[in-house]
């Protein structure tokens, strides 16, 4: 599946899209985000605080329990501030 | 009736927006239009610019889903959402909302139901820019809770 990282996580993790391949332990959007985290220290630093993270799945907000399976693009960002 | 979405970087002209919508009709009464603008400061520090950024594809999609519950929420005759990206000097447009109706109630309630939304929920993130360097604008938890206002009962 296709990652995205936007706002201060895309500048943390210091890339804006990925493809990755987790394995089939991995079932939330909360697991996505532990897994993420342990591929090096970049990709901590942007989930210290898992509980600020948003998510989107195909375009859609969804929950940190939601599950990623069958997901195409999955992205992570702060809080919106637009308007 | 479809809502005009359009995100750019270029600047919007209010009057064109707000005369494709009242244009050779003669059922509109009410357009009520928000425009939000740079401040030249965030909390109380001179700031030189914004930079938006924005997830394209997933802005637009998140924008038509408000504008289409605003019109299926209220008498609506038309709905215009222009938001800008990139960088914006103090003073500049950043967004603007028109929702156009017969009557006034409508018009006003839908355009702020629609920048309640929008504020909380579209993919838009703001950079500043200032003497000290640049850093992310951080979300103010009222801008939820005016978000939820609108579910509740």
């Amino acid at each position: 599946m296709k990652v995205k990282y936007f706002a201060w996580v895309r500048e943390r993790i210091g890339i804006s899209e990925e493809m990755v391949e987790p394995p089939a332990a991995v079932r939330t959007v909360d697991d996505l985000i532990g897994w993420l985290s342990q591929r090096g220290e970049t990709y901590a630093y942007a989930f210290e605080k898992p509980k600020v993270i948003r998510a989107a799945i195909d375009h859609t907000h969804v929950k940190p329990d939601a599950m990623i399976s069958g997901a195409r693009e999955i992205a992570f960002f702060p809080p919106m501030t637009g308007g | 009736m479809t809502a005009t979405i359009r995100i750019q970087q270029a600047d919007f002209d209010i009057a064109q927006e707000i005369a494709a919508l009242t244009k050779g009709r003669n059922d509109v009464g009410a357009v009520v239009t928000f425009s939000g603008i740079c401040r030249g400061s965030e909390n109380g520090e001179p700031i030189a610019a914004l930079t938006l950024e924005h997830y394209p594809g997933m802005a637009e999609a998140e924008i038509k889903r408000h504008t289409d519950e605003a019109m299926s929420r209220w008498p609506l005759t038309g709905l215009t959402v222009v938001h800008r990206v990139g960088r914006i000097a103090p003073g500049e447009n950043i967004v603007l909302v028109l929702a156009a109706s017969a009557h006034r109630q409508a018009a006003f309630q839908a355009a702020e139901f629609l920048m309640d939304y929008l504020k909380a929920n579209a993919p838009f993130w703001k950079r500043e820019e200032s003497a000290k360097g640049t850093s992310w604008i951080e979300a103010r938890g009222h801008d939820d809770e005016a978000a939820a206002r609108w579910t509740k009962p």
